[in-house]
C-alpha cells in the first residue's frame, strides 16, 4: 500500500461536477467530485443506482449523452505528451487519446461487437486505426496475441461475436481496450451482466495483466463486497458525492461514513453465524428532491440536527488526520464526537469473520 | 457492523431474530386466518420434474430439444424457506414456473398435501403465488396501487365493496408500505424499486396464498435495501408460515434466508441439504467451484477456482454428470452413468459419484433413466 502511495497521479479529477438538464431543472448527478488515480492502482467506485458513478465516468471520458453537461471541475491525465486537463481538448485530441491512453469497458460492452464481422476484423480495424504504420500481418499477429492474452486461442479470430459466449465477449472487450496499451482502463460494471465463475476468472486475468502491462484501473461497481478483494482503494459514492475514499482494507474493516457501514451491513456474509441484518433503512434518494443538507442524513441512524442544514466536505479524519483516508461525515470534524463503531482503528477491530467461522 | 442503524421498517424489525434461529418458528400472537396447520407433510411437492422445451429455430436442429429441467425434486413445506440457487442457465427459473403451473410438465408430477394438485387456473393460483424478478415490468404503469391490489381482491372475491379498501390497506401494512392510507393512492412510479416489489409481493399474498414462489426477487434492486425485501420474506415465514421458494444466484443470500439450499446446475439438483451446511461444508464440486468464485471478503489472499469453463448447452448436453467436462474429479464413470443423489449428512445429499461409497448412499428413483434423455 506505501508504494502506491508514492507512486505518480496519471488522472486526477477535481471539483467535477455534472448536471442532467439546465436552469432548476437540472439534476445533479455528480456534485463536486474528486479523485486521484495513481499509476498501477485499482480504485474502485462504489456506489448504487443513481449514485452518479457511471455519470463520472461518462464524464471524464467525455462520453457524456445530452442533455448531461460538465458544469465545473477538471480532470488532469499525465499522459505520454506531459500533463492535459481532458476537459480543455478539442473532440479530435479527445478522441486520439480515448482508447489510445484512455480506454472504457461498459457493461453492455460484449453487447457492442458488430455482430456482421468477425472477432479477428474488429480487433485489426482498432490497431488500423490508431496505429497508421503498422502493417497487415503485424496487425494480424498483434490481434492473436491480444486475444492469447485475455486466455482465448488464436482461431477465435474467425468467430463471429454470436459464437462466443458473454464472457468470451467480454474477454474480447478487454482486449480490444488494451489493445494499444493505454495508461488508464476504466471499467464500468463490466462483470455485472456475468456468471460468477466467469466473473472470477476474468477478474483474475484482469489482476495478471495490470501486473505485466502496468495499466491504472478505475472498477465501477455496485457489488462492495468484490471491490474489497480487488481493489486498493475505494471511493463510496452517494448521491452524486464521493462520501468516503480509503485504502480498501482500511474502508472494510473501519468504515468511518454512516453510508459506508451501512452498506457494508448489507451484504449478508457466506460464513459464521447467521444474524439478522437491517441494511439501510429507507429508499434510495431522489436526485431531482435532495434532502437539504447531508444527503443521507434521513436514512442515517446518526443523524445530527446540523446534518439537515450542512453539507459535509469530504476532508481527512479529524481524530486520525495523518490516515491516508477521507470522509464526508460531520461527525468526524472538529468539535463532534463520532460513535464508537464509526471510530474503530485495527487495534480495536474484532477478529475476523472468517477466523470465527474456522474456530467454531 | 453491529450497530446499524435502526430499521423504520415494521417487517425488518420484527424478522430480527427469524433467520438466525429457523428452527424456532413459533407463531406469534395474531394467527392469520391462513395460517396452515403444524404438519411435516409438504405443501407442495416435486417429483421428478422434467422439462425440455422444443427448439423453434434453425432447420439443422429441428426436432432438438432444450432439456431445461432434468428429474428434480423440491418439497416446499409451510414455515420453510427453500432456496434454489444456480448461475443463469440453470433451470431454477424454469423450474419456478414449473411449480406455478405457468407452463406445462414434460415429465413427472406435482403433489398437492401429497394428493393431487389442483388444475391450472384459478383454483391453483389462489394457493401458489409467483413472484417475478423486475418490479419496474411488473407492475401496471398506468394504474394505481388501489387497482393494483384491488385486482385479485375482486377476482378472487377475497373482498367486495366497501371492504376493498379496508382489505388493501391491510396488505400494505403486512409488506410494510406504511402509513397504508397513503400509499393506496400512490402509482407505481412514485414508488422506489424496493417499495415496487414490496407491493408485487402484497399482490401475490392478496389470493392468501400457501406458497410464494419468488423468482430472483432482489436481484434488480438496489444493494442497502434487498435485506429489507429478504426480512420481508423471513417475516413472512416466520408469522403467517408460508412455504416460499427463493430462486436466486446468490449463495449468501440463500444462506441469510433459507433452512434448505439447493443448488442447481445445468437443469438438474446437483446439491441439496441445510442451508448453512451446504454453504459451510459444500460437497458437490460445482458447488465448491460456485463458492470458490463468489466475492468474499474475508478470504485470505487471492481464491484459487476448483475448475474452469462455462455451463454447457442444454440442447446436447453431457451424457452422464453434466458437471463433468468442467469437474477437476472427473472419472470414466462420471462420462457415462448420471450420478443419483447420495446421501452425504443429515438430510444433506450431493449428487457426485465421489460419494457413492459414503455410508447411507441413497440413490433416487428415476435417476439412472434420466441420464438417457
Amino acid at each position: 500500500m506505501n508504494a502506491l502511495e508514492l507512486s505518480d497521479p496519471v488522472l486526477e479529477i477535481s471539483g467535477l461536477s455534472v448536471d442532467y438538464g439546465f436552469g432548476p431543472e437540472a439534476v445533479h448527478a455528480v456534485a463536486g467530485a474528486s479523485l486521484t488515480l495513481r499509476s498501477g492502482e485499482v480504485l474502485g467506485l462504489a456506489g448504487e443506482s443513481g449514485s452518479g458513478k457511471s455519470t463520472l465516468a461518462y464524464a471524464v471520458t467525455r462520453l457524456l449523452r445530452d442533455p448531461g453537461v460538465i458544469t465545473s471541475g477538471s480532470a488532469i491525465f499525465h499522459g505520454k505528451d506531459g500533463e492535459q486537463d481532458l476537459f480543455d481538448l478539442d473532440e479530435e485530441d479527445m478522441r486520439e487519446l480515448r482508447w489510445s491512453q484512455i480506454s472504457v469497458v461498459f457493461q453492455s460492452a460484449m453487447n457492442s461487437l458488430n455482430p456482421v464481422f468477425t472477432i479477428g476484423v474488429q480487433l485489426t480495424d482498432v490497431l488500423r486505426a490508431h496505429n497508421k504504420g503498422m502493417g497487415r500481418g503485424e496487425r494480424k499477429r498483434r490481434a492473436a496475441e491480444l486475444l492469447d492474452m485475455v486466455g482465448i486461442t488464436a482461431d477465435r479470430l474467425r468467430s463471429y461475436p454470436h459464437e462466443l459466449s458473454g464472457g468470451m465477449r467480454q474477454r474480447v472487450m478487454i482486449a480490444m481496450a488494451l489493445a494499444l496499451e493505454p495508461r488508464v482502463l476504466i471499467m464500468d460494471e463490466p462483470t455485472t451482466a456475468l456468471d460468477v465463475v466467469t466473473q472470477r476468472e476474468i477478474l483474475q486475468e484482469l489482476g495478471e495483466l495490470r501486473e505485466r502491462l502496468g495499466f491504472a484501473v478505475l472498477f465501477i461497481t455496485h457489488d462492495l463486497s468484490l471491490l474489497v478483494e480487488l481493489a486498493d482503494t475505494i471511493a463510496v459514492m452517494y448521491a452524486g458525492r464521493i462520501v468516503e475514499h480509503a485504502p480498501a482494507e482500511q474502508l472494510f474493516r473501519n468504515p468511518r461514513h454512516p453510508y459506508t457501514e451501512g452498506l457494508l451491513g448489507s451484504f449478508p456474509a457466506l460464513h459464521g453465524e447467521r444474524k439478522a441484518m437491517t441494511g439501510i433503512p429507507g429508499s434510495p434518494p431522489d436526485l431531482r428532491q435532495l434532502p437539504p443538507g447531508c444527503p443521507f442524513h434521513v436514512r442515517c441512524g446518526y443523524a445530527l440536527d446540523v446534518c439537515s442544514t450542512q453539507v459535509p466536505e469530504l476532508l481527512p479524519i479529524h481524530w486520525e488526520p495523518t490516515e491516508p483516508r477521507r470522509a464526508a461525515c460531520l461527525l468526524h470534524t472538529d468539535g463532534f464526537e463520532a460513535p464508537e463503531s464509526l471510530k474503530k482503528t485495527p487495534e480495536t477491530t474484532a477478529p475476523r469473520a472468517a477466523e470465527i467461522g474456522s474456530a467454531l | 457492523m453491529t450497530e446499524t442503524p435502526d430499521s423504520t421498517s415494521g417487517a425488518a424489525e420484527t424478522a430480527a431474530d427469524a433467520p438466525a434461529a429457523p428452527e424456532n418458528i413459533v407463531p406469534q400472537n395474531v394467527v392469520p386466518e391462513n395460517a396452515a396447520p403444524e404438519t411435516d407433510a409438504p405443501v407442495l411437492e416435486a417429483r421428478g420434474l422434467v422439462k425440455h422445451f422444443p427448439v423453434r429455430r434453425g432447420w439443422a436442429l429441428r426436432g432438438a430439444y432444450v432439456h431445461a429441467v432434468e428429474d428434480v425434486n423440491v418439497s416446499l413445506h409451510s414455515g420453510k424457506v427453500v432456496a434454489v440457487v444456480g448461475e443463469s442457465g440453470s433451470g431454477k427459473s424454469t423450474l419456478a414456473r414449473l411449480l406455478a403451473q405457468r407452463t406445462s410438465l414434460t415429465g413427472g408430477e406435482l403433489l398437492w398435501h401429497g394428493g393431487r394438485v389442483p388444475k391450472a387456473g384459478r383454483a391453483y393460483s389462489s394457493e401458489v403465488q409467483l413472484v417475478l424478478q423486475d418490479p419496474f415490468a411488473s407492475l401496471n404503469p398506468v394504474h394505481g396501487l388501489r387497482y393494483i391490489l384491488g385486482r385479485p381482491l375482486k377476482i378472487h372475491g377475497t373482498a367486495d365493496g366497501a371492504s376493498t379498501d379496508e382489505a388493501i390497506k391491510s396488505l400494505l401494512e403486512r409488506v410494510a408500505l406504511t402509513p397504508s392510507d397513503q400509499f393506496i393512492e400512490k402509482m407505481p412510479h412514485e414508488l422506489s424499486g424496493g417499495q415496487r416489489q414490496r407491493v408485487a409481493i402484497a399482490r401475490a399474498l392478496a389470493v392468501r396464498p400457501k406458497v410464494l414462489l419468488a423468482d430472483e426477487p432482489v436481484s434488480m434492486l438496489d444493494v442497502s435495501i434487498r435485506l429489507g425485501v429478504l426480512n420481508l420474506l423471513a417475516d413472512l415465514r416466520d408469522r403467517e408460515r408460508l412455504a416460499i421458494l427463493y430462486v436466486t444466484h446468490d449463495l449468501a443470500s440463500a444462506r441469510y434466508l433459507a433452512d434448505t439450499i439447493t443448488v442447481m446446475y445445468a437443469g438438474r439438483v446437483v446439491e441439496s441439504g441445510p442451508a448453512v451446511t451446504v454453504a459451510d461444508s459444500a460437497q458437490h464440486p460445482y458447488t465448491q467451484l460456485l463458492l470458490s468464485a463468489v466475492p468474499d471478503p474475508d478470504r485470505d489472499g487471492a481464491p484459487r477456482l476448483t475448475g474452469a469453463g462455462s455451463p454447457p448447452s442444454l440442447i446436447h448436453p453431457p451424457a452422464g454428470c453434466r458437471f463433468h467436462p468442467r469437474c477437476p474429479f472427473a472419472m470414466a464413470k462420471c462420462k457415462v452413468q448420471t450420478p443419483p443423489a447420495f446421501a452425504v449428512g443429515d438430510g444433506h445429499t450431493s449428487s457426485c459419484w465421489l460419494h457413492e461409497n459414503d455410508q447411507n448412499a441413497q440413490a433416487s428413483p428415476a435417476a439412472d433413466t434420466a441420464g438417457a434423455a
